[in-house]
């Protein structure tokens, strides 16, 4: 029996999350290798224009399912995943990681007493069934799950899917979908969206983090940090380690590591810092690691993949101004 | 043993410039004494000239109780809850049983005890091989097997082998010395003993108060009447947070001190109560252990008695040796090896690191041969007191008494200290009750231990060490003679020197430490790590050390820490006074440092290793 | 007012982590702690009571585990919950998250509290999704990544962290909370308050005592299996070049991150 695969795209002020794009691109070719189709649903307001439904075609969407219903709240999305079910009958949902994923998956499965992973970074098809994988005990371990039943919810790692349009597109065939909403789903009220406290992306999020340590010498010299952050464009952010926060360099909300936050960004650009495993822990799942060091034997040149023995502060302002350029190109 | 004691040599500390203390431990270095006037003398290299000016009578003595609804009561306090206060603790717990009107007289809690770790045992090392006597004593229920099956023992000692390395690359089997024979005793862990005690106390009725600090001892009209727990939430400098908590007063009846090595209150109550008068100053041993998951099950235990990796050439005033102990782990059927290395904190080359001996030892073919091919997965560091019988101080003072490491009671000739911990903790216990049912008095615990085997086999290698001060082939000779003759010869008493007295010279033993390779051979700071070691980010320094020394004296810091807490920021001058950085998030509290020039202080309660098999 | 709190006992993050190889899963016998996002989940709570706009009689922690989990419970009577409650069965060993979502509700549907709490995210576990899953059951709204709460008219007015900024939303109770750990700093308990914990009542309850269907929970009621591990895929090692030229190594870094598709 073929196997459809439900995905959730997230979309705000009428643009789709990397992350659900990822995922729908993952789904669709998982959905091939099961010998069924994936479609994406909607639920929004009227960015949902047809226009962005044609665009999740290109992404493998073989049907969008649009539905409408109040923003910003996970409930409401639940129930719409939660009809689509009932009238297409999927084997499996998929959400893109993004801070609302989990919250919507677990809520699928208690609905529908089904099987949740979250924080999933592979996910194949295997004897006509999906496995997912994720990472544990500080990324030392890969575990593989299996779904019983009917429903398989799997909800991705934040950039661990890369939104590429899929070799097939798909026909992305608008089906309006009419979503009966709970009526607890709609007792939280948006009041205010999207507030921006200050120029801070929470490092969690951010998908380039330029990181100084105490190699930067000085904490004027964070500057050439923040001035790289702003060349790599919006999503990218500064981090700092303990011994620098501790030395009062830098903020605590910025700090990685043991005692501060994990991150696992597409790129750790590590300038100044020697990698002692308390930061490493902190940061040994990003996509990419590049270090910059003057010590040829600092332990984090033994597992970055790019590593760079030179002064920093000669390599910061031009990288920045050479980075600045390749984006503007 | 008080008579012998204060009947003993000349007591030399009394008598000098201000500064000393009577016990050996720091002093204040008042202004204008001195030692105040040395310590600014920048080619000074002796760390005793730099102590942190503390007057540890004043700062950590409370001299008045709480008001009643703010204090907490409890019947009897014990202020450590390692090997040797758990068993005071479950001794007078199971003396309690048979005496249930004195239990409700002792009110709600009986007995509480005070832990600064996150678990009893968590800051607790030790090689180790026990004698099995005390610990069957203590629990006479509970058998051998039993021991292995609740994890903190592993396996009995059948054979032994000990070695002279005279090289990196050669060793020397010797015939085993009758002090370091183990045939029959057990290899176990006291970290994990800990756990168990600490679970035994508490279905017993105790009060175990994990991550408390215990800072000051209570002192109301010349006795002990309680103790002071430690803040919650100052920030760096100090300063409250928003989530302060103030620590509180706990009042008991009777206090057990048992906070082991560099005990906190065990200082303050010394000073207090001129505990070391008549007494050799108190000296120590700092050890390193790793722990390894082998593939091969080590078959014997190994003592090696150096020189190597240490040096033979007593410039360098260098003694210690190292060890190598099979672990059965009955839970999970893995095989492990303990490793450690203890070298006296007398040294004179300012570049000796435990911690890197340790590695270096690692690499000769004794080991390697033993090691190949493993996992490292536990690390571990603290200080010991070495001065045995001669540096122990009064063991009781009016409302109080002291057990285990902060008696001083270990024999570092057979490396054996946790035998008499639970030996004195039982016997704690006993006069604890004694004093509390029958209104003996609280002193004769003093005699018990002297009549027993924690003052018999002390007193017998009572001068069997301190030869060792002179290096280890002039020292070898008059310690094998005490050792053979059971301290009959040549008798008397022997000095010891204050760690602290010894000048230090920036020396070579560094240019053999190996370069950490990551998978064999590791840094400081990967090793830290491996403890479990936490600290909140914006705690308050807990280490009181002077922050501006001549190099040498910061050199001595910075190798002599297994932890890595001392840096010279790099562009620091060759010569002449340095600012030292004191990254003390890494301290493992060890207590190294305060035999060196400092004093390690008892951070917030909670933070430190997580010590599991150590 | 009735706020009940979840919390859970979690392996201290210091001690060493390894997967137990008689039942595939994580080793949990080692120590434990009170999850440091559950603390803020109390503090909360506590705070909501001593702020006086809501009349909170009480303040119930709620656990589900083995006997190690009831530690969260005694630290959590520490802190000031009144009472606790603990699921404790052999029956639910090996519960994934939908199971144990499920034999929450069970005991949070007794209970028939106004507001329910929790932290977040569990330092050894998944995060945002045990609430929603509650929430799902008793049929009451969830939110989760909240940063800061306040009471307005008998509704609560929180503010939460999103992708893209911060939302502030009203919800009326009884909800379903889970805080983040930027919404307060935890107190320290007091010394009294800590051996006073250890008089509040703790009740201790079976599968059958909550209601709860066997054949929903455990390892087999369980609709996700875990067993099989591996390694990760061993990374590459990594290219070092030394900045002889920078602006020669400038364009190398380029070159690469281009390569790697990060630029």
């Amino acid at each position: 029996m073929p196997s459809d695969i439900l995905v959730y795209v997230l979309e705000h002020e009428g643009t789709p999350s990397k992350s659900s794009l990822g995922v729908l691109a993952q789904a669709a070719e998982l959905a091939a290798e099961l010998g069924g189709q994936a479609d994406a649903l909607l639920l929004g307001g009227e960015e949902a224009t047809d226009e962005l439904c044609a665009l999740l075609g290109a992404y493998g969407a073989a049907r969008v399912l649009r539905s409408h219903g109040p923003l910003g709240l996970a409930q409401p999305v639940v129930d719409a995943l939660d009809a689509a079910i009932d009238r297409c009958g999927y084997r499996y949902v998929i959400l893109g990681g993004g801070l609302l994923g989990p919250e919507i998956g677990a809520g699928l499965g208690a609905r529908r007493s089904a099987g949740v992973t979250v924080e999933t970074t592979a996910i194949t098809a295997r004897d006509g069934e999906l496995v997912a994988e994720r990472p544990i005990f500080g990324e030392t371990q890969i575990s593989e799950s299996r779904f019983r039943g009917e429903l398989g919810i799997i909800v991705g790692r934040a950039g661990a899917f890369e939104a590429r349009p899929a070799t097939t597109p798909g026909a992305a065939e608008v089906v309006e979908l009419d979503v009966p909403l709970r009526p607890y789903s709609t007792r939280a009220q948006v009041v205010k969206r999207d507030e921006q406290r200050g120029a801070e992306l929470n490092i969690e999020s951010a998908e380039v983090l330029v990181a100084g340590g105490r190699g930067l010498g000085d904490p004027e010299s964070f500057k050439l940090c923040e001035d790289l952050a702003v060349a790599f464009g919006d999503g990218a952010a500064v981090a700092a380690t303990r011994a620098v926060v501790d030395a009062g360099w830098y903020p605590y909300a910025a700090q990685v590591g043991q005692t501060g936050k994990t991150v696992a960004p597409k790129l750790y650009l590590a300038a100044g810092i020697s990698g002692a495993v308390q930061h490493r822990v902190g940061m040994q799942g990003s996509g990419t690691i590049v270090a910059v060091n003057k010590d040829a034997g600092a332990p984090i040149f033994d597992f970055c993949d790019l590593g760079v023995v030179g002064d920093v502060k000669q390599i910061l302002p031009k990288l920045t101004v050479a980075v600045a350029a390749a984006k503007g190109a | 043993m008080s008579e012998a004691k204060a009947a003993g040599a000349g007591v030399t500390t009394a008598g000098q410039a201000g500064a000393r203390s009577a016990d050996g431990g720091p002093a204040a270095a008042a202004a204008g004494s001195v030692a105040g006037q040395r310590a600014s003398d920048p080619r000074s290299n002796v760390p005793g000239d730099f102590l942190p000016a503390i007057d540890a009578r004043a700062e950590f003595v409370k001299r008045e109780l709480d008001p009643e609804d703010e204090r907490i009561e409890v019947g009897v306090a014990v202020v450590g809850g390692g090997t040797a206060g758990l068993a005071a603790a479950n001794r007078i717990l199971q003396l309690l049983e048979l005496d249930p009107a004195l239990r409700e007289q002792l009110g709600e809690v009986p007995v509480a005890v005070i832990e600064k770790a996150k678990a009893c045992g968590a800051h607790s090392v030790s090689g180790a091989v026990m004698r099995p006597g005390p610990l069957q004593e203590l629990y006479p229920a509970l058998t051998r097997d039993g021991w292995r099956a609740q994890g903190f023992a592993f396996g009995e000692v059948r054979r032994e082998s000990v070695y002279l390395l005279p090289s990196a690359t050669c060793a020397i089997k010797i015939p085993t010395p009758p002090n370091l024979r183990n045939a029959g005793n057990e290899v176990i862990s006291v970290a994990a003993l800990g756990r168990f005690q600490q679970g035994w106390a508490e279905e017993h009725g105790a009060y175990v108060l994990t991550e408390t600090a215990a800072t000051q001892l209570i002192v109301r009209d010349g006795r002990v009447v309680g103790l002071r727990t430690g803040d919650k939430g100052r920030g760096k400098d100090g300063e409250p947070l928003a989530n302060f908590e103030p620590g509180a007063d706990i009042q008991a009846k009777v206090v057990v001190l048992a906070d082991g090595n560099w005990g906190h209150l065990t200082g303050a109550a010394i000073d207090e109560f001129n505990l070391m008068e008549g007494r050799e100053p108190r000296v120590w041993e700092l050890g390193v252990k790793e722990i390894w998951k082998v593939e091969r099950p080590l078959d014997r235990v190994i003592h090696t008695l150096g020189p190597w990796p240490l040096k033979a050439d007593p410039r360098y005033r260098h003694f210690g040796g190292t060890w190598l102990y099979p672990m059965k782990d009955e839970a999970t059927g893995e095989d492990l090896v303990s490793i450690g290395l203890v070298v006296d904190l007398g040294y004179a080359d300012a570049t000796t690191s435990a911690h890197d001996l340790l590695q270096l030892f690692k690499t000769h073919p004794l080991v390697r041969d033993v090691l190949a091919g493993s996992e490292r997965v536990g690390w571990s560091a603290k200080a010991l007191p070495a001065g045995g019988y001669w540096s122990m101080p009064k063991l009781s003072m009016p409302g109080a008494l002291l057990v285990g490491d902060a008696g001083g009671m270990v024999d570092t000739v057979a490396l054996k200290g946790v035998h008499h911990c639970l030996k004195a903790g039982r016997l704690a216990g006993e006069a604890v009750y004694a004093h509390l049912a029958r209104g003996e008095a609280l002193d004769r615990y003093e005699s018990a231990i002297d009549r027993s085997s924690v003052g018999r086999e002390l007193r017998a290698v009572r001068n069997a060490r301190q030869p060792f001060q002179r290096g280890f082939v002039r020292g070898a000779a008059q310690a094998g003679m005490d050792i053979l003759s059971g301290g009959r010869f040549p008798g008397g008493r022997r000095a010891w020197h204050r760690d602290d007295q010894q000048p230090t010279f920036v020396g070579d033993t560094a240019s053999a430490y190996p370069q950490p390779d990551g998978h064999y051979t590791f840094d400081k700071l990967s090793s830290v790590y491996l403890s479990g070691n936490t600290t909140r980010d914006d705690a308050p320094d807990h280490i009181r050390v002077a922050k501006r020394v001549p190099r040498q004296i910061a050199e001595t810091w910075r190798w002599m820490c297994p932890a890595g807490v001392y840096e010279i920021p790099a562009d620091a001058p060759e010569q002449g006074y340095v600012d030292v950085i004191v990254n003390y998030t890494n301290c493992v509290q060890c207590g190294a440092i305060t035999a060196k020039g400092g004093r390690l202080t008892p951070p917030e309660g909670g933070d430190g290793p997580l010590y599991t098999n150590a | 007012m009735k706020i009940c709190v979840l919390v859970k006992a979690v392996p201290d993050p210091a001690a060493p982590k390894r997967i137990d190889p008689a039942t595939g899963r994580l080793d949990r016998t080692g120590e434990t702690n009170l999850n440091g996002y559950d603390a803020n989940a109390l503090e909360t709570a506590l705070q909501l009571r001593e702020g006086g706009v809501l009349a909170i009689d009480e303040i119930v922690a709620v656990t589900m585990g083995p006997a190690a989990a009831a530690k969260a419970l005694q630290k959590a009577a520490a802190l000031g919950a009144d009472r606790s409650l603990h699921l404790i069965d052999d029956a639910l060993a090996g519960s994934d998250l939908i199971a144990t979502a499920y034999a929450l509700a069970q005991v949070l549907e007794r209970e028939a509290p106004d507001l329910v709490l929790l932290g977040q995210q569990s330092e050894d576990g998944t995060g945002y999704a045990l609430g929603a899953a509650v929430a799902d059951h008793l049929q009451m709204p969830s939110l989760t990544q909240v940063v800061s709460l306040q009471v307005d008219g008998g509704e609560l007015v929180l503010e939460r962290q999103t992708g893209y900024g911060y939302d502030t939303i009203r919800v009326a109770l009884p909800a379903v909370i889970s805080v983040s750990d930027a919404i307060n700093v935890p107190r320290y308990p007091s010394l009294k308050a800590i051996m006073g914990a250890k008089r509040k009542p703790v009740q201790e309850l079976s599968l059958a005592d909550a209601g709860i269907d066997p054949a929903r929970v455990g390892a087999d009621g369980s609709c996700v299996t875990c067993g099989e591990f591996h390694a990760p895929a061993a990374k590459a090692a990594g290219q070092i070049i030394e900045a002889d030229d920078t602006d020669v190594t400038v364009t190398e870094i380029v070159a690469y991150l281009q390569e790697r598709k990060v630029i």
